[in-house]
């Protein structure tokens, strides 16, 4: 593996950022420009998809992290009750040179926890209820580094974005399988020609084969040594892997899944919050190999 | 001619601008990163009398670890350089050490409320000040190296600059971990 510094990277994850939106927007004016033709709707389509396409990319880009953050139903951690969390935060974020991000709590008993935002300056960091209860300080230092350096090194704005288009194109696929039926039972009465009628079909049949498609490359692309660069950047901010490895241990031996998941915002997660099950497109590299990692790292 | 020349002295004029400029700014991080240590080396001075009258009500017999904690806290208020404060510290963080482990030995302060708060609060501090020096350290290594270069020396030599104190690392401490990616 080439090295790489900090600075190239992060130039490079908010490079794929953009390339990652302007491929999306043209895949979504593609799709739009049919139901475009296919409906009549001409020029007004048109400039109604374009300004939809905007919108939803100032969205995607700007407010990724509260949609992010609500579709997890996290809320913010209140300073009092957690002023030990609230403690670490600051502490780390002074380790790693950012402004402290915000705090947000999950309810949720599987030990988990991910990092959001689309720079430093405009941060996030949540982590489960099942965490605080699991982790000494030590360890939940450990994983805030490691959701720290996530922010530090920008991927945060990438994964953020991924996970709100991702929810998009499940969204979409659901509406052309719903749109589908209906066209189906309707065709006759609506008195459109039966040609449209089956290339909506036939293109509801290929979008929903490659739409979750599309999303385990996306996933994929955010690659899995991405989670290793963070647990190494996050055990160099604190000057201890140790902490990190024995909450990574922590969160290995937990199996059952997280309650409130989806498709499109497991990538966000320290571990994978579907549980063990190994997976062809695994969104995080296997725990054993990143404690062993860690515990390598040269003191 | 004559514009070849004043362009090379327009050229030298703006280099030393901005390294001029550049040392003030550096100077400046310094000094703030400094602050930043300071903030929090006041905040466990502050600390350090509740913790003492929290324990003492439970461990009275461990005088001694008290009497010299309230000296160390008192010399470190009082030191003046760098190396100093550092050194005073550096032995404040071990006298701490020793308190929340005697403490381990009496179940009643352990599980005492105001207790574990202080403890979390100088916990928090003590992370705080390792952090804050750490950065201290890099920002006056930058500093030093910058007076040194050639040619930006001679400019430092014209502002009389002197290289900074580094903020003394405690013995026995961990060494910096070498990250590969």
């Amino acid at each position: 593996m080439s090295r790489k510094t900090l600075y190239e990277l992060q130039a490079e994850n908010v490079r794929k950022t953009y390339l990652f939106i302007v491929t999306f927007s043209l895949i979504l004016f593609a799709i739009g420009y049919f139901f475009v033709w296919y409906f009549n709707w001409g020029l007004t389509g048109i400039v109604l998809l374009a300004i939809f396409i905007v919108l939803y990319n100032w969205i995607a880009y700007e407010q990724s992290d509260k949609i992010a953050l609500a579709s997890v139903g996290a809320i913010p951690a209140h300073p009092e009750e957690y002023y030990v969390l609230h403690n670490i935060v600051e502490e780390v974020a002074l380790a790693a040179g950012i402004p402290k991000p915000n705090v947000y709590i999950m309810e949720e008993s599987q030990p988990n926890a991910f990092a959001t935002g689309k720079d430093p300056k405009h941060a996030s960091v949540c982590v489960t209820t099942g965490l605080l209860q699991m982790m000494n300080r030590e360890e939940l230092q450990g994983v805030i580094a490691h959701e720290i350096s996530h922010i530090r090194n920008r991927d945060i704005l990438l994964m953020t974005v991924v996970a709100v288009v991702a929810g998009l194109i499940i969204l979409l696929r659901d509406v052309m399988l719903r749109s589908m039926w209906w066209g189906m039972g309707e065709s006759r009465r609506r008195d459109k020609n039966d040609n449209g009628a089956i290339i909506l079909l036939i293109i509801g049949l290929i979008f929903s084969i490659i739409a979750p498609l599309i999303v385990l490359i996306i996933r994929s692309a955010i690659s899995r040594q991405r989670e290793y660069l963070a647990d190494a950047t996050g055990a160099y901010i604190v000057r201890d892997p140790y902490g990190l490895a024995s909450a990574l241990e922590k969160i290995g031996s937990y199996t059952r899944p997280m309650r409130v998941t989806s498709d499109a915002t497991a990538h966000l997660f320290i571990s994978n919050p579907f549980g063990r099950a190994e997976k062809l497109f695994a969104t995080h590299p296997p725990i054993e190999e990143r404690i062993k990692r860690l515990k390598s790292l040269t003191m | 001619m004559i514009w070849i020349i004043l362009g090379i002295v327009a050229v030298i004029v703006l280099w030393f601008i901005m390294t001029y400029n550049s040392f003030i700014n550096l100077k400046n991080r310094v000094e703030n990163a400094w602050a930043q240590i300071d903030v929090q080396l006041k905040r466990r001075y502050d600390l350090i009398p509740n913790l003492v009258n929290t324990v003492k009500g439970y461990a009275a017999h461990e005088k001694e670890i008290f009497e010299n904690l309230g000296e160390l806290r008192a010399k470190a208020m009082g030191a003046q350089s760098v190396k100093e404060v550092g050194d005073t510290n550096n032995q404040i963080t071990q006298a701490l050490k020793t308190i929340f482990a005697v403490a381990e030995n009496y179940p009643e302060l352990k599980a005492n409320e105001n207790f574990l708060k202080l403890q979390e609060e100088l916990t928090n501090t003590e992370n705080k000040i390792a952090f804050a020096r750490q950065f201290y350290n890099d920002i006056v290594m930058q500093y030093n190296a910058a007076q040194q270069r050639i040619p930006a020396s001679i400019v430092a030599n014209m502002m009389r600059l002197t290289p900074k104190e580094y903020y003394p690392v405690d013995e026995g401490e961990r060494g910096p971990i070498n990250v590969q990616f």
